[in-house]
C-alpha cells in the first residue's frame, strides 16, 4: 500500500498534516507534503486512510 | 412542509427572510431532495444548489462561474473589475488570484499562525476574566465577538481600541446587501479612508505587522500600490473577523444546550479540535457567492449571465450523500470531510487562524466556565445573523449551577 496525492488537488486544508503528522507535512504557504515512506506498514495504512477520508478536496488516496 | 409552502421555496427564496435567518436548515434538507438546483427571481436571479456535488462542482469551475463579486446583492459590480475584483484574492479569478492568494498565504501558515497562540490565549482569559462574577452574560457580544477583531487588529497593525470601527465597517458590508448601491459604494470608500490613515502612517513608520508586510510585497516584479494595500486589509477584515465570531458563538450555543458534549469537552479537552471540525461542519458560518459568466445549462438548469449562485458550503456540509446522520452533531464524527472553509482555489486562506482562534476560545471558555446552560429556552432569546455569514448574534448564557 502506498500513498498517491494529487498536488493539483489540494488546496491545503490541513486536515491531513494535522491529523496525521508522522504521513504528512505542510510547506511554507499550508499545502501538504507527503513524507516519501514507499510501502507502509498496517499503522500507516490507517493513517493513511484517516487523511484520504478526511480531505476535502479527495487529494489522497491509498492504494 | 407542504406542497404549496415548497412550491414557494423552491421558486422563491430568499436568504436574508426570517425563517431563513432563524432555521435555514429544514429549507435546505427540502430542496436537497426535490430540486436540488432551485431558483429565485430576487436580486435578478440567484440559483441555489443544496447537493455537496453540485457545490464542489461550482466552486471548481472557475471557467463558467466568476467571482467577480461573492455577495449577492441587487447589483453586478463593473466588468471592468475583473480579474481582480474589488478585494483580492477572494474577488479574482484565474490567472491573477494566484499572485494574490500566494502573497497571503506564508503568513497565515501553521507555523506563524502557532506564534499567535499565546496571546490569543490571553485575550481570552481576559475577557473572562470581565465575567467572573456575573451570573449571567452574552457570549456572542461580550466573548465570541471579541476575538477575531483583537487578533486581527494585532495582526494587520491597525490599532485594538478601533475595533468598534472596523466591525461597523464590516456588519454594512455583509448585511447591509438590501441598502442601495451609493451608499454601499459610501461605507467600503469610508472603510478605505480609515485604513489610508494607518497605510500612511506605517509607511512612514515601518513595524513587524502584515501592513508593513504588504506595502513590501509584490507582485509580478511590482509593489502593491496603496490602494491594493488597503482593500487587501478590508478583505482580511471582512473575511476574518464575522466567520470566526460566529463559528464560536454557535460552538458556545451548541454546548449550552448540550450538556453531554460539554462535560466530555470538560473531561478531555484533547477532544477539542475533533469537536470543532465538527461545529464547523454542522454550523458552517460561510455562504459564498458567484456570478455565471455566459448563459450555461449546469444539471438541467438553464443559468443566465449576471444571476447568482448562492455557493452553499452549509447546506453542502448536511448532504447524506457524504455525511451519515447529517443532522446530528457528533463530537467525534471521523471521518468529517467537511466544506466549511470552501473547495477549490478560494479554499479560505485564514482557515488556519480561524481553528486556532476558536479552538482556544473553547479551551478557555471551559475551563473558566465548565458548567453553563442558555439563561433563556425561549428560541427567540438567541438572535442570528442575517445574510452570507451566520452564527449567534445575541447569546444570553447562565454560568454555574
Ligand atoms: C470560521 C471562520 C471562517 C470561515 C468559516 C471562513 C470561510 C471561508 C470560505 C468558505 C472561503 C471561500 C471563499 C470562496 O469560495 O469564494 C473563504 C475565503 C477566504 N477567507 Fe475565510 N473563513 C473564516 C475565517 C477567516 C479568517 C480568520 C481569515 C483571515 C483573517 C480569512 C480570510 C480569507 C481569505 C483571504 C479568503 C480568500 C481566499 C481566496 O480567495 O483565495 N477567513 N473563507
Ligand atoms: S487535507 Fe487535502 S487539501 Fe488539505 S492539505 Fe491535506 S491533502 Fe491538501
Amino acid at each position: 500500500m502506498k500513498i498517491q496525492f494529487d498536488r493539483e488537488k489540494c488546496q491545503g486544508h490541513g486536515r491531513c498534516y494535522a491529523l496525521v503528522p508522522s504521513l504528512f507535512e505542510c510547506d511554507d504557504e499550508g499545502y501538504a507534503v507527503v513524507n516519501e515512506l514507499g510501502e507502509l506498514d498496517v499503522a500507516q495504512v490507517h493513517g493513511a486512510r484517516l487523511a484520504a477520508d478526511n480531505c476535502p478536496e479527495f487529494a489522497i488516496t491509498v492504494e | 412542509m407542504n406542497r404549496d409552502q415548497h412550491a414557494d421555496v423552491s421558486t422563491d427564496f430568499d436568504h436574508t427572510s426570517p425563517a431563513w435567518v432563524a432555521d435555514p436548515f429544514p429549507i435546505w434538507d427540502e430542496l436537497r431532495g426535490t430540486c436540488p438546483v432551485a431558483h429565485s427571481d430576487r436580486y435578478g436571479g440567484v440559483w441555489l444548489p443544496t447537493r455537496h456535488a453540485d457545490v464542489s462542482a461550482i466552486a471548481n469551475d472557475t471557467e463558467h462561474f466568476t467571482s467577480r463579486s461573492v455577495v449577492v446583492t441587487n447589483h453586478r459590480p463593473p466588468m471592468e473589475l475583473a480579474p481582480q475584483g474589488i478585494a483580492p484574492p477572494i474577488s479574482s479569478d484565474p490567472p491573477y488570484h494566484q499572485d494574490a492568494r500566494r502573497m497571503l498565504l506564508p503568513a497565515f501558515s501553521p507555523q506563524n499562525i502557532d506564534k499567535l497562540v499565546p496571546s490569543t490565549r490571553a485575550y481570552c482569559r481576559e475577557l473572562l476574566g470581565a465575567m467572573q462574577d456575573r451570573d449571567v452574560f452574552d457570549a456572542a457580544a461580550e466573548y465570541a465577538q471579541h476575538i477575531p477583531v483583537r487578533v486581527i487588529a494585532n495582526m494587520l497593525g491597525l490599532p485594538e481600541a478601533d475595533g468598534d470601527v472596523f466591525r461597523g465597517f464590516v456588519h454594512d458590508v455583509l448585511e447591509g446587501v438590501a441598502r442601495p448601491l451609493e451608499e454601499r459604494i459610501e461605507t467600503f470608500l469610508a472603510l478605505l479612508a480609515y485604513l489610508q490613515g494607518h497605510i500612511d502612517d506605517h509607511v512612514a513608520n515601518p513595524r513587524d505587522d502584515m501592513i508593513s508586510f504588504l506595502l513590501e510585497a509584490e507582485i509580478d516584479g511590482t509593489r502593491l500600490d496603496h490602494f491594493q494595500v488597503a482593500r487587501t486589509v478590508g478583505l482580511l477584515l471582512i473575511a476574518g473577523i464575522d466567520t470566526t465570531w460566529s463559528a464560536i458563538g454557535a460552538s458556545l450555543w451548541h454546548l449550552a444546550k448540550t450538556p453531554t458534549d460539554r462535560e466530555r469537552l470538560v473531561a478531555d479537552p484533547s477532544m477539542i479540535p475533533t469537536a470543532v471540525e465538527e461545529f464547523l461542519r454542522a454550523y458552517a458560518p460561510v455562504t459564498m457567492a458567484r456570478l455565471v459568466r455566459e448563459d450555461f445549462e449546469f444539471q438541467g438548469c438553464p443559468m443566465k449571465a449576471e444571476e447568482w449562485i448562492l455557493l452553499s458550503f452549509p447546506a453542502a456540509n448536511r448532504d447524506p450523500e457524504v455525511f451519515d446522520r447529517p443532522d446530528e452533531v457528533l463530537i467525534d464524527r471521523q471521518p468529517n470531510r467537511h466544506a466549511a472553509f470552501g473547495l477549490g482555489i478560494h479554499r479560505c486562506a485564514g482557515s488556519h487562524l480561524a481553528r486556532m482562534e476558536i479552538r482556544v476560545a473553547l479551551e478557555e471558555f471551559l475551563k473558566a466556565f465548565p458548567s453553563f446552560e442558555l439563561a433563556d429556552p425561549d428560541p427567540d432569546a438567541v438572535s442570528w445573523s442575517a445574510g452570507q455569514v451566520r452564527g449567534p448574534r445575541v447569546l444570553p448564557i447562565k454560568v454555574g449551577a
